[in-house]
């Protein structure tokens, strides 16, 4: 039976103020485990509120107003404060140095500046919602969101101020892992994790000034009345969309890269077995990078552009499906002839698998023009995308989580009710999105306050969907609280993983390991080494 | 019941519907077939190589080039498929056929209106003949619409600053349901319209119809035919609930406040002000939003309006 450490990097200081001006990347990964997890749990209250309004048609809860704020807000906060942030900025954080047997990132003070930016930003967002709050929708999209009233200009400022947080991660995250690593550990020797976080970090670098950029013109329009997107002055409304999704579509791959980072992680770990195909899964998330800059039009077939543009973004768009492939076939390879254990983070993996063949496979019906014309800006598009999101990025995020948790508190969460809320979350999942699907393909629009009578069925079903998946994470919630304080003892490994993170122990002291590290055996050596479990 | 579309698609009522929803039904068939390909393997492979007992060496094999070659190949070669079959059948979807007539079709906030070759217009219904193509010449006056017919399979973003066309040829006579499909705000949701198919003599026969005034009909009813033939009903209700605009119970005859706090009597010249320049005079609490029905209302039709309001006392 193991025990907890005497000194770790959670017991070292005490008290606020230690936590406040840290610069250890654990302390700073959990203060953004934290901001991300109010982010998300205010996310899913929208969420649960729009699916409750949509049980039937005309007002439930609230009026259409209302509504229309609910949704951009769920939108807002998702995207820019809990998805973009969550893989990198609190499990990345937290784990990237351990992985690489350094003892913090390259530049801890622009790590926790990063922190304070995200948590300002956050901050200005809560505020808008209480002056006046949003009602475009997360897109944004003009002439509406330039003409409508309500707090825009201190939304759309609060993602730009997100933005740097981003950036600075990025920058961050790139130089550690070209810096950092430790003897022995070269480029093709790094976890596939640290692959992801570092394609992630290029696009994080590379995009995001675009957003902020189209931020500012969205807010200068609106302040001083400058003339870029609105036709009554003289701008032009399809720009904003090009600039939009020009950061926006390769925001999608920052999303979901480093999820499927944590998936090789935990396929190759619970089934003790090399990772198949190494290099395959590493460049392709170069490759998957690389694309994700060039098919931005394929949220505008419908706008309008020339054949000649659509043609292309069809085109290219197909090809973002041909690396994210690889690393599905990879991973099943992996599987084969393993020694599969089911511990959770394994079973969100699976269902990872699951749930992202679906996300990735109805891709195909809206990168295909012809399709995609009768689809767009319907239910269809929104199950599409909480497939890739949730079901992607989420359910990854989450397998993550309860990976490494023994390694962030030191202490072991209870698996059977970890297991029962996996399975909540994954059956309210498929429940409350299959049914948009369907009532996509059958032409409901989306962001309908209200509805026809024909929609009523299928909207009953995802509601009650929301309803098993909100049960499933609050089980998860009062598990893993209560595990901080009264979970057994984790041990330094307790998966019998060969990764560096499991070589210290749970937790690890402030600076990460006893010594210094050098490189003995690579991240995936399971046909050379079989791992002590303790 | 229709038993045309397939058994997830709506019923197809345009030329090209089938034609989408061949390629919609293909890709969907090899969709199923990696899925369970995917889901299967997982399965199987998790089944037989559970772990059981502590785990030894594992296989270190980590790359076969022939499965990796063939699994990067062959889809390669479906989503090309996909990519020319579906970029085919778009060229066609965007090509105007050279008969068709031309409907300008006008979205704002939150109606449509549809203008005729000869001069007839209507409002949230757009009356075409069946088997003959129809260029729906979209524009918008406010912010960004789409122009949505599900059983047609076709959708075009409806924008402010420049036109926009999309084309279908109805193969059945019935109605049809026309949504807006890209957000535009409060009453984006009942922004609803129909598209009546009609036989080649029934469309002549209504464009005749509508240039005849209908004296027949009292005031107060016609009026009341008026409210939801020319959307009225989409922002004002009749019951006194609140809605986008004043409810028109009760109204006439009372004062209200206006938005630059003057008030003013709710008689036959403001109504007929508000209708034919809406935002000269608006109710405090609402915002200036009504598009205006210049030009789009006769004489007999505004007096029937006015006779209508008239008839709803609280």
């Amino acid at each position: 039976m193991s025990s907890m450490p005497e000194k770790n990097y959670l017991t070292e200081k005490r008290g606020l103020k230690s936590w406040l001006l840290t610069l250890d990347h654990k302390r700073i990964g959990v203060m953004y485990l934290i901001g991300i997890s109010i982010s998300f749990a205010l996310g899913g209250i929208f969420a649960l509120l729009i699916r409750l309004e949509l049980l039937n048609p005309g007002r439930d809860i609230v009026g259409a107003q209302t509504y229309n704020q609910l949704f951009t807000l769920h939108g807002a906060v998702m995207i820019f404060l809990f998805i973009i942030p969550g893989i990198p900025a609190a499990l990345g954080n937290f784990v990237l140095p351990l992985m690489l047997g350094a003892k913090d990132v390259a530049f801890p003070r622009l790590n926790l500046a990063s922190w304070y930016i995200y948590v300002f930003g956050a901050l200005l967002a809560v505020v808008s919602i209480f002056t006046g709050s949003v009602d475009t929708g997360w897109t944004f999209y003009t002439p509406y969101s330039t003409q409508t009233s309500g707090a825009v200009v201190t939304m759309t400022l609060a993602a730009f101020i997100l933005g740097f947080s981003s950036i600075f991660t990025g920058l961050n995250f790139i130089v550690t892992i070209h810096k950092l690593r430790a003897p022995g550990m070269t480029w093709f020797k790094m976890p596939l994790f640290v692959w992801s976080l570092y394609a992630t970090a290029i696009i994080q670098v590379l995009a995001t000034p675009v957003l902020g950029i189209t931020l500012v013109l969205l807010i200068l329009e609106r302040v001083l009345g400058m003339g870029i997107f609105d036709p009554a002055m003289g701008g032009d409304p399809v720009l904003f969309q090009h600039f939009f999704w020009f950061y926006s579509h390769p925001a999608v791959y920052i999303m979901i890269l480093p999820a499927m980072g944590i998936i090789s992680e935990l396929i190759s770990t619970f089934s003790h077995k090399r990772i198949f195909g190494y290099r395959a899964i590493a460049f392709s998330s170069f490759g998957i990078a690389f694309i994700s800059f060039l098919v931005w039009g394929h949220h505008m077939f419908t706008s309008g552009q020339s054949e000649l543009a659509s043609m292309i973004f069809s085109f290219l768009t197909f090809f973002v499906a041909i690396p994210s492939g690889i690393k599905v076939f990879n991973w099943l390879a992996t599987l084969y002839k393993g020694s599969i254990s089911l511990d959770t983070p394994m079973l969100y993996a699976l269902s990872f698998l699951f749930l992202f063949a679906i996300g990735g496979l109805t891709g195909m019906f809206l990168a295909t023009t012809a399709t995609d014309i009768h689809l767009h800006d319907t239910y269809f598009v929104v199950a599409h995308f909480h497939y890739v999101m949730f079901g992607g990025t989420v359910i990854a995020f989450l397998g993550g989580l309860h990976f490494w948790w023994p390694k962030i508190w030191g202490r072991m969460y209870n698996e059977n009710w970890a297991k029962i809320s996996a399975l909540l979350v994954f059956v309210g999942f498929n429940v409350t999105f299959i049914s948009q699907f369907i009532m996509g393909i059958k032409g409901m629009p989306r962001r309908y306050y209200t509805y026809l009578d024909q929609y009523h069925r299928m909207h009953g079903f995802s509601t009650i969907g929301s309803w098993i998946m909100g049960l499933g994470f609050f089980i998860m919630v009062v598990y893993l609280v209560h595990s901080i304080y009264k979970g057994r003892p984790a041990g330094s490994n307790p998966w019998g993983s060969l990764t560096m993170e499991w070589e210290t122990t749970s937790p690890p002291p402030t600076e990460n390991f006893a010594g210094d590290m050098k490189l003995t055996h690579g991240p995936y050596d399971y046909d050379k080494i079989v791992p002590r479990t303790d | 019941m229709d038993t045309t579309g397939t058994l997830l698609m709506p019923p197809a009522g345009s030329t090209i519907a089938g034609e989408v929803d061949a390629i919609f039904n293909l890709i969907l068939y090899v969709s199923i077939f990696f899925f369970i390909l995917i889901v299967g393997l997982a399965a199987f492979f998790v089944f037989k190589y559970r772990r059981r007992g502590e785990p030894g060496l594992t296989s270190g094999v980590d790359h076969n080039i022939k499965l990796e070659l063939l699994w990067t190949i062959v889809p390669s070669i479906i989503v090309v498929m996909f990519f020319v079959v579906g970029f085919r059948l778009f060229l066609k979807m965007n090509i105007v056929p050279a008969n068709a007539i031309e409907i300008k079709v006008t979205a704002q906030r939150w109606m449509w209106t549809f203008d005729y070759p000869d001069g007839a217009n209507s409002v949230n219904t757009m009356v075409v003949p069946v088997n003959q193509p129809v260029k729906a010449l979209l524009s918008s006056t406010d912010v960004i619409h789409s122009f949505f017919v599900p059983d047609f399979r076709i959708k075009m973003d409806v924008l402010p600053n420049r036109y926009t066309v999309a084309w279908f040829e109805a193969v059945r006579i019935g109605e049809y349901n026309l949504f807006c499909a890209e957000y535009c705000g409060k009453g984006h949701s009942e922004m609803l319209g129909k598209i009546k198919v009609v036989s080649e003599d029934d469309y002549k026969e209504w464009l005749e119809e509508s240039f005849k005034v209908d004296e027949s009909m009292p005031l107060e009813e016609y009026g009341e035919s008026l409210y939801r033939s020319r959307a009225c009903n989409t922002c004002h209700t009749t019951d006194g609930s609140g809605s986008v605009g004043p409810t028109f119970k009760g109204i006439y005859g009372h004062q209200v406040i206006l938005s630059d706090l003057k008030t003013v009597t709710v008689d036959e010249n403001y109504i007929r002000e508000s209708i034919l320049d809406p935002r000269a005079k608006v109710v405090a609490g609402f915002q200036p939003v009504m598009p205006t029905y210049q030009g789009r209302l006769r004489d007999r039709e505004i007096d029937a309006l006015i006779a209508y309001l008239k008839s709803l006392k609280e």
